[in-house]
């Protein structure tokens, strides 16, 4: 099965619906791929038209959620992007049926990942991402009673130990690694922009009854088969807590995976991009957390500037400018009030492992100068999550650079990689 | 129970999940791994998105999926990968 739009956009969080949006309004035939089973993505996860007002971002995704459906665009839902077989293709996969689908012009909105860092214990049963227990609780995981510790880094902790104390889980202790006097010229920012999620958050933290620590941090977790305890230090002490579940995650990581093997540029950690959101690879622009991790509205506006960009709509694009940058500038904020202490590069032991998927450790990485170098010898980064959990990780304990993406970008079927490239217009039917 | 809620099967033993519940949610109060490394440590459910493969368990008889982005249907027969 084969198909072609005008525009095609991955990713169906705040960006990808708003690009997909307005493309869609301006007249264009657009198609949003999502490989979730329902669009809104990580920050609008869970979220529909009976639950959204309860969430502190909930009208922005009626409106925008409600102007999607008055367009034409197709939604496709449960559909992972794999590869790019030729030039203006772009591969799928979903329950191992394969699909090709032709675009004029590509809008990435593939969002962020929660970056993890290794410590020993990290691998046990009951150790979470910080998104990642909000999105299982979201996915009906009964939290009831469960002794959380909320622990890593960024605005997400607060957020997420709120949602989980409406959960009815017990919240034990929040733990931000990052210094309150980094955090305190980020809150006084926060003041001037509306809508953003520490905002509630903090309000919501005088009910949870939970300590927030600042400059602290897990080192270690313990347990026979799954967490029993943590053990966390703000540096001049230790102490060790009880807990059923450990949800940590420090910051996010953008999704980069799908916009490299485009051939997008990458300066920064983020891929750069020009004012109308379009990348170094020709008909591609990306928007959201893959410019910079700056939130829902950064996401909005930049969605909106791509697919007024899409249809050859500039004027309308450039309306946006002013607001984007003000949204940028929270962004390089957001990144300096959380950056990482360099103390969490020295968490892992000799025999934590690093790469969980093909179980290689700390210390079997040591020695080598490259992350190719280590990919060769280890398999660390070759295994079934290449490399989306331990390259981050590796990247920041090690300061290696990432290298060697190869397609498919997920895991696919053999027949679905086999696959003629089958879309009209192809040059190779 | 509520009316809503079905039947699904976790390494052969029965639970009820509620409608729109995700495979590794299940798997998770179940009390069961998803999978064991390659060093045979149990794994469960971690990043919770689809990106860590940590929760990958096999479904209805395929391997390999994804369960955190999967979600319960009636009679699913879920085991640990």
């Amino acid at each position: 099965m084969s198909a072609s739009f005008d525009a095609v956009v991955v990713g169906a969080g705040p960006g990808g619906i708003a690009a997909a949006a307005v493309a869609a309004e301006a007249g264009l035939r657009v198609c949003l791929l999502d490989d979730n089973a329902t669009p809104g993505g990580q920050i609008w996860r869970g979220f529909n038209a009976q639950t959204a007002r309860q969430y502190p971002h909930g009208s922005g995704f009626l409106h925008w959620t409600a102007r999607l459906q008055r367009t034409d665009c197709e939604v496709w839902l449960g559909w992972q992007a794999i590869d790019r077989p030729a030039p203006g293709v772009i591969r799928l996969e979903s329950n191992g049926e394969g699909r090709d689908i032709r675009y004029g012009k590509l809008i990435l909105a593939t969002g962020a990942r929660e970056r993890f860092l290794p410590f020993p214990g990290w691998t046990l049963p009951g150790v979470m991402g910080v998104g990642g227990l909000q999105a299982l609780v979201k996915a009906g995981l009964n939290a009831q009673g469960k002794r959380v510790v909320v622990a890593g880094s960024g605005p997400l902790l607060l957020a997420v130990a709120a949602g989980l104390a409406d959960a009815d889980a017990q919240i034990v202790s929040i733990y931000e690694q990052a210094r309150l006097i980094q955090l305190a010229g980020f809150g006084m920012t926060l003041l001037g922009q509306p809508g953003k999620l520490a905002e509630g958050a903090h309000y919501r933290l005088k009910t949870l009854n939970a300590p927030y620590r600042t400059g602290s941090w897990v080192t270690r977790v313990e347990g026979e088969g799954r967490v029993e305890s943590v053990t966390v230090t703000d540096d001049r002490k230790k102490w060790k807590l009880a807990c059923d579940w450990l949800a940590c995650g420090f910051h996010l990581a953008p999704n980069l995976e799908l916009p490299r093997l485009l051939g997008c540029r990458v300066a920064g950690g983020y891929i750069a991009v020009d004012p109308l959101q379009q990348s170094s690879a020709p008909g591609v622009a990306c928007v959201g957390e893959l410019t910079g991790i700056g939130g829902v509205e950064k996401s909005l506006v930049e969605g909106q500037i791509a697919g007024w960009a899409a249809a050859g709509r500039e004027a309308e694009a450039h309306v946006l400018t002013p607001r984007l940058q003000r949204l940028q500038r929270f962004a390089s904020r957001l990144d300096r009030a959380f950056a990482l202490r360099a103390e969490l590069r020295t968490l892992a032991a000799a025999e934590t492992l690093v790469c969980r998927c093909e179980d290689v450790t700390h210390a079997a990485l040591g020695g080598y100068a490259s992350w190719r170098e280590a990919k060769l010898h280890t398999r660390s980064g070759m295994g079934a999550c290449q490399g989306r959990v331990c390259g981050p990780a590796a990247e920041f304990i090690f300061g290696w650079e990432y290298s060697g993406l190869r397609p498919p970008v997920f895991p696919a079927s053999v027949s679905t990689l086999a696959a003629e490239v089958e879309v009209p217009g192809s040059a190779h039917p | 129970m509520r009316s809503e809620d079905f039947s699904i099967t976790v390494n052969g033993r029965p639970m009820r999940v509620a409608q729109g519940t995700s495979v590794a949610a299940a798997m998770m109060m179940a009390n069961e791994p998803c999978r064991f490394s390659v060093r045979q440590e149990a794994r469960a459910p971690f990043c919770g998105m689809g990106i860590c493969m940590e929760c990958r368990a096999t479904v209805n008889g395929v391997p390999q999926q994804r369960t955190c982005q999967l979600v319960c249907t009636p009679e699913m027969e879920v085991v640990t990968g």
